[in-house]
Parts: structure tokens; C-alpha cells; sequence
């Protein structure tokens, strides 16, 4: 019994950590129709500059504000200044993006080292609590609460503002959406912005959990195109529920089919292309 | 015709230069190649050998056996492919004499067979894999560290008989380091009446080890933990964030608390018990020389990629002096390389066995906190272990190498 409801608060946690890293990255794919192959190293980078928030002596609560907002700034620094050059070329701005996510880790190699760092949650969050008689970090309960409220907040953006309301339109059909004068190179820089920015703040809220370390760029990007393929492309309910279904995949597929920790993630991957390709939550193609 | 002139005489001028090298071949530098990796996941490893190779040169103000060191570096990246690379490179473009690295040892796999064909004098400063010195030894490979399994056994051996467990769980990181290092500690430990009674492997790079940690017995008597890199440190806190420390004692590989990220880790790591054929707390004159150069111009504690490095380069000079400078008879050097025997090597005396593995005394190892900082202070040193252990060499070597199923796990429990 104990053992079930430790590896469902575990995949719960999990869950949430993946959908504040793959939330920014359906954003994106599903207006600009791109893999962002920097999404790892954006998270990686958040994580970084949250580390050195909280050296700094200043809260967590800080540390968040500041990766998100400097990642976001580097997000649209990039859509601006490279991105936007390769307009219309998907395949090169894929590899933009791949190659700006090896400026990303190499620079941070320079700057932070090559040490994994640990990263501490907000004092009141650190260490065990009791639960229904189990010992569970307290942290990851908190891990849980804020994707939510992430999800929640961006729900309300999508659904409840104008730029919401342009962003769906330019997602269901960006030649239509641009015919009724939404400007949609403005939204592409909102957009991957806003998308960079959430990998920020995602990578501050996983930090305690994951540490921060070179390679957590390219250990969590495939995460992230699971997730999303599985959820559904641009859609942001997909990438919520891709994320929780993923957490509990993942930690259940290694305890009770251990030979397969590794092939685990991609078996629902492997099932959802072969039977329904635009995923539970996805659209067909326009 | 300008351009002819040109390349005639730049090639006059190098075959000059090729004939004054002949002349005075010992005026000239050994060329040491170093094979480090400078970017990418092992970059901090990588560093923590550079460091100690560029202290040792200093030390001796770059001449070892009275010829001047010129160091050649190359950056595997931690790539296999790279690493052979840059190991063709060092040889045919730099034309070293001697090869320091590589630092992984699906690197040192990887040059295998560049190093058998060119018979370039290889010292490993930090790959592990048994088989490199076991079943499928070179004659070109020497190694300044031990087998994964070589600190493990009398690991097994003391947590059974001093500390008195029976049963223990088993964590590791699901990779061949991971694998021979937790069998040579599970034949040891079952040999003395222990039983491991779990086998946990979580891949490198798993992002969380929630899902492993939930699953440890509750009624074990221990947890033997092996992680490589970066993973100790997580694994450690989550170890204590799911309220296992205090609970159930740690036992734990050489590098899960190396000296490398120990720096990293907080109180979580305290009481972990551990073993490896080094600790930046030796009490001997040469460690603590080098524990403080270390720290007085790197600010941190040697720990294993350091010593592995600084190791590989004491036998590069005991051999270096052996053969009176003379490294360019590969095969004397080669044989000098293999018979070396280093006495002022940190760790303590350096012998080589018969497949050119160190014979070296290993440590169980405590952390604990000194003067504000974690360490790892010693509480019992084994002498002159060899990777064979106790076992008859023969017997050893006739049994398949150590892996994820063998020896078998007679004693696991569902």
C-alpha cells in the first residue's frame, strides 16, 4: 500500500516537473511549427542563474523571477536576431536551435563549471513531511502545487485574453489568422519568449530535485518531445496531461519492468505515433 | 617562380631540422600526449586531472629524468569516437612518446587497438574496467588506478565482518563501473555471511531517484550506494529528504563521496561509509604535500581524478629514470613502465602487478566534517590489494568478468 502511494506522489512530482519544461515547448511548436532543440539548455540555463540567485543570499522566490526573466529575454533575443533571419526555413531553424543549445552548455561549462551543484529548496520546504504515516520530501509536494498553478495561469492566458485568443487563432490557421490582421511575427517573438521563459522558471522549480550539472540540457530535451508527441502538439491540455501520464509511466515502468528503465518512456511514444501520430490532445494537421 | 623557391626551401629547412632532431634526440623534449576531457557531462573529472598534471609539472619545473617535458592536450569530449580522434592526432601529428589518458573507460576501449598498432606507452589515469588489465590485457596499457571491483572487495569484506551487517540493499548507476564495482562488493560480502538482498539499477542519467529510494527494504541493515559523476550528490539528498538517513546506514563506492563533489554535498553525506585506494585525509608527508598544493592552487581536495593523474605521471617519471631519459626504445620503456614501483606516490607504495594494475593499499574511508569542511578521515587501511583480492589469479581470471548478473544474486528477495 505505502509502496503505491510513494511512487504516485513520486510520479505526480515528476509529472510536474515535466510539464513546466514541456509546456513552454508546445507553446512553441505549435505556433511556429518548429522543434526547439535549445528547450533543454534553456532549462539547464534557468536552473544555472537561479543557482546564482540564491548564492547571492536572495529568496527562491527570486531566484524564479530571474531565471524566467533573463531565459525569456535570450528567448527573444534569439527569435529576433537568428530565428527570424531563417523565416519559412523549418529545417534550418531547427538547427539554429540545436546549435545555440551548444553555445548555451558549452558558455555555462565556462562560467558555472563542470561541478554538479545542488541546489536548495525554500528553508520551510526543505527536508521530509509525514503523510498518510509515509515520509515524503515535503518539496515535491510544492513541485506539484506551482505546474499546477503554472498550467492554471497559462489556461487564463490562452483562453481568457486577446493575445490568448491570437495565439489559438495563429495556431488552428496562421494563413487565415494572418489575413484578419493578427500580426504574427510580433506574436512569433511573444511566443518564444514566453516559451524560453517558462523552461526558466521550470528549471529553477526542478533544481532542488534534479540538481544542476552539464548535460542536464540533453538529458531532460528528450523528456520534452515525449511528453509533447504524447500529449499532442500545441496543445497545452496535451502537454499537462502528457506530463502527469509520463511521470507515472516512468516511475512505475521502473520499478515493476526494471529491465526496461530505459525503453520505458518511448514504448507510449512508439504506440501514440504508430496509432493516433497528432497525439491524445492534438489536432490533424492543417 | 616564387612559390617552388619557397616550399624547396621550407623543406631544406625541415629536413635540416629533421636531421639536428636525429643528432640530438636527448636535447630534446618527451613529448606527452594528455588525453583529458575539457567539455561536455565529465568536464569537471576531466579538470580535476589537468589540475593535478600541470601541479606535478610545475613541481618539477617541466623536466622529469633530466629531459624537459613538452605536454601535448587533447579534449575527448567524453566521445569515444573524438577520443580515438585526438589519440591519432597526439601520435602521428605530435608524436608523443608517452599517452596520459583517457579518463572514461569506453574512451580507453576506444583507442584499444590505435594504441596496440602504434606501441604507444599508454598510462591510464582513471579508467577502471576490469578486462583493460584482466582478460583482455595490452601490452602498450598500463593503469595508475585500480579495477572498479579492486576497493569493493574488502568493502564487501568489512561491512560484513567489522560492521556486522547481514543484509544489505544495492543502488547503482546501470553501467559496467556500476556493475563490477557492486559484484566485487557482493562476492566479498556474501563469502563472509552476508546477503544482498536487493539489487537496485537506476540509469545514468535518470532524472530522479525518488522512484529507486522508495523501493529500498525497510528492513535492511545497510544500503550500498555506487554513482559515478554527478549522481552521488543527488542521490544523496534525496537519500535524506526521504527521511532514509539516520534510518539506515550508507555504504558507499570510491567516487559516490570522491573528494571531487564531496565540496557539493551538505550534511546528508555525513556518516557515509565508503572505500577507495585513496583519500585526501592520508597521513603521510607525500599526501599532505600534495593534498595543500592541490588545495593552495585549485582551492579544493584532491580526490580521485587528481590522484589518478598525478599517480599516472610519478610512474611516467620512475620509468622516465629507469631508462636514463631514453623513451625513445619503446620497448625498454615499455618494460620499465610495467616494472615501476613508485614510493612517493600519495597513496603510498605503487607496485604493478603482472598485467601492469597497481597492487596499493585501499582504504575504508568516513565521512566527516573537519574544520568546517566534509572529508573523508580513514578508519581502516587494507595493504597492498591487488585486483585479484584474495582469489587465486588463475581462478579469477577463468571466470567471466564481473557484471550486472555475475556472480549470480543467490540471496535477492521479491
Amino acid at each position: 500500500m505505502s509502496f503505491w502511494l510513494i511512487q504516485s506522489l513520486n510520479s505526480l512530482a515528476l509529472g510536474g516537473v515535466l510539464f513546466t519544461l514541456a509546456a513552454g515547448f508546445s507553446l512553441i511548436f505549435g505556433l511556429m511549427r518548429i522543434a526547439n532543440l535549445s528547450h533543454g539548455a534553456y532549462f539547464m540555463l534557468g536552473a544555472y542563474v537561479g543557482l546564482s540567485v540564491l548564492d547571492q543570499g536572495y529568496g527562491f522566490g527570486w531566484a524564479m523571477l530571474a531565471g524566467g526573466l533573463s531565459v525569456g529575454a535570450l528567448g527573444a533575443a534569439v527569435e529576433r536576431l537568428v530565428l527570424r533571419r531563417l523565416a519559412g526555413k523549418t529545417l534550418a531553424q531547427v538547427l539554429a536551435t540545436l546549435g545555440i543549445a551548444f553555445i548555451i552548455a558549452d558558455a555555462s561549462l565556462w562560467i558555472w563549471g563542470g561541478d554538479p551543484r545542488p541546489v536548495s529548496a525554500p528553508g520551510f520546504l526543505r527536508g521530509a513531511m509525514q503523510l498518510f504515516g509515509l515520509t515524503f520530501p515535503a518539496y515535491r509536494l510544492a513541485v506539484l502545487a506551482m505546474s499546477i498553478a503554472i498550467a492554471i495561469g497559462l489556461w487564463l492566458l490562452l483562453d481568457k485574453t486577446r493575445l490568448g485568443v491570437m495565439i489559438r487563432a495563429s495556431v488552428d490557421d496562421m494563413q487565415m489568422a494572418r489575413a484578419i490582421g493578427i500580426p504574427a511575427s510580433r506574436l512569433f517573438t511573444i511566443v518564444f519568449c514566453l516559451g524560453a521563459a517558462l523552461a526558466g522558471i521550470g528549471g529553477v522549480i526542478a533544481a532542488p530535485i534534479l540538481s544542476v550539472y552539464p548535460g542536464m540540457d540533453a538529458d531532460m530535451l528528450p523528456l520534452a518531445l515525449v511528453v509533447v508527441i504524447l500529449g499532442g502538439l500545441g496543445s497545452l491540455a496535451g502537454a499537462f496531461v502528457g506530463s502527469f501520464l509520463i511521470g507515472f509511466i516512468y516511475s512505475f515502468g521502473q520499478v515493476l519492468a526494471p529491465n526496461l528503465a530505459y525503453f520505458i518512456l518511448f514504448l507510449p511514444m512508439v504506440v501514440i505515433l504508430a496509432a493516433r501520430p497528432r497525439g491524445l490532445f492534438g489536432r490533424p494537421m492543417a | 617562380m616564387p612559390l617552388q623557391r619557397s616550399s624547396f626551401a621550407r623543406s631544406a629547412a625541415l629536413l635540416a631540422l629533421l636531421c639536428l632532431g636525429v643528432a640530438h634526440a636527448a636535447d630534446e623534449p618527451i613529448r606527452v600526449g594528455f588525453l583529458t576531457v575539457r567539455s561536455g557531462a565529465l568536464a569537471a573529472g576531466g579538470k580535476q586531472m589537468e589540475d593535478a598534471l600541470r601541479l606535478f609539472l610545475k613541481e618539477r619545473n617541466d623536466t622529469i629524468g633530466g629531459r624537459k617535458v613538452e605536454l601535448f592536450v587533447g579534449d575527448t569530449a567524453g566521445q569515444p569516437a573524438i577520443t580515438k580522434t585526438r589519440a591519432q592526432e597526439l601520435i602521428e601529428r605530435n608524436k608523443v612518446h608517452v599517452i596520459i589518458g583517457p579518463l572514461a573507460a569506453f574512451e580507453a576501449l576506444a583507442i584499444d587497438d590505435t594504441i596496440r598498432s602504434s606501441e604507444t606507452p599508454t598510462i591510464s589515469p582513471s579508467a577502471a574496467a576490469e578486462d583493460l588489465t584482466q582478460r583482455r590485457p595490452n601490452p602498450w596499457f598500463v593503469r595508475a588506478v585500480g579495477t572498479s571491483a579492486q576497493p569493493s572487495h574488502p568493502m564487501g569484506e568489512y561491512a560484513a565482518t567489522t560492521l556486522k551487517y547481514k543484509r544489505i540493499a544495492i543502488v547503482a548507476d546501470d553501467f559496467a563501473f556500476g556493475h563490477e564495482t557492486v559484484a566485487g562488493f557482493q562476492r566479498a560480502f556474501e563469502e563472509n555471511g552476508g546477503k544482498v538482498v536487493q539489487k537496485l539499477w537506476s540509469p545514468l542519467n535518470v532524472a530522479d531517484y525518488g522512484t529507486y529510494i522508495g523501493q529500498i527494504k525497510p528492513n535492511v541493515d545497510a544500503v550500498y550506494a555506487v554513482f559515478a559523476g554527478g549522481n552521488g550528490v543527488k542521490f544523496l539528498k534525496q537519500y535524506g529528504e526521504y527521511g532514509l538517513k539516520g534510518k539506515i546506514p550508507l555504504l558507499a563506492g570510491m567516487t559516490t563521496v570522491d573528494e571531487g563533489i564531496l565540496k557539493s554535498m551538505g550534511d546528508e553525506a555525513l556518516g557515509v561509509v565508503s572505500s577507495g585506494w585513496y583519500a585526501a585525509t592520508i597521513d603521510n608527508p607525500n599526501n599532505k604535500r600534495f593534498a595543500a598544493a592541490i588545495n593552495r592552487d585549485y582551492k579544493q581536495d584532491p580526490g580521485y581524478y587528481s590522484i589518478g593523474a598525478y599517480g599516472a605521471a610519478l610512474m611516467l617519471e620512475e620509468a622516465v629514470k629507469a631508462v636514463k631519459g631514453k623513451v625513445e626504445d619503446k620497448a625498454a620503456f615499455m618494460a620499465a613502465l610495467r616494472n615501476v614501483r613508485v614510493a612517493n606516490d600519495p597513496r603510498g607504495n605503487i607496485t604493478l602487478d603482472a598485467l601492469g594494475n597497481p597492487v596499493m593499499d585501499v582504504y575504508i574511508r568516513k565521512v566527516e566534517r573537519q574544520n568546517g569542511k566534509l572529508v573523508n578521515a580513514i578508519v581502516k587501511t587494507y595493504p597492498a590489494v591487488s585486483q585479484f583480492w584474495t582469489y587465486n589469479r588463475k581462478d579469477f581470471l577463468a571466470n567471466p568478468v564481473y557484471s550486472r548478473d555475475y556472480p549470480p544474486a543467490a540471496h535477492l528477495e521479491k
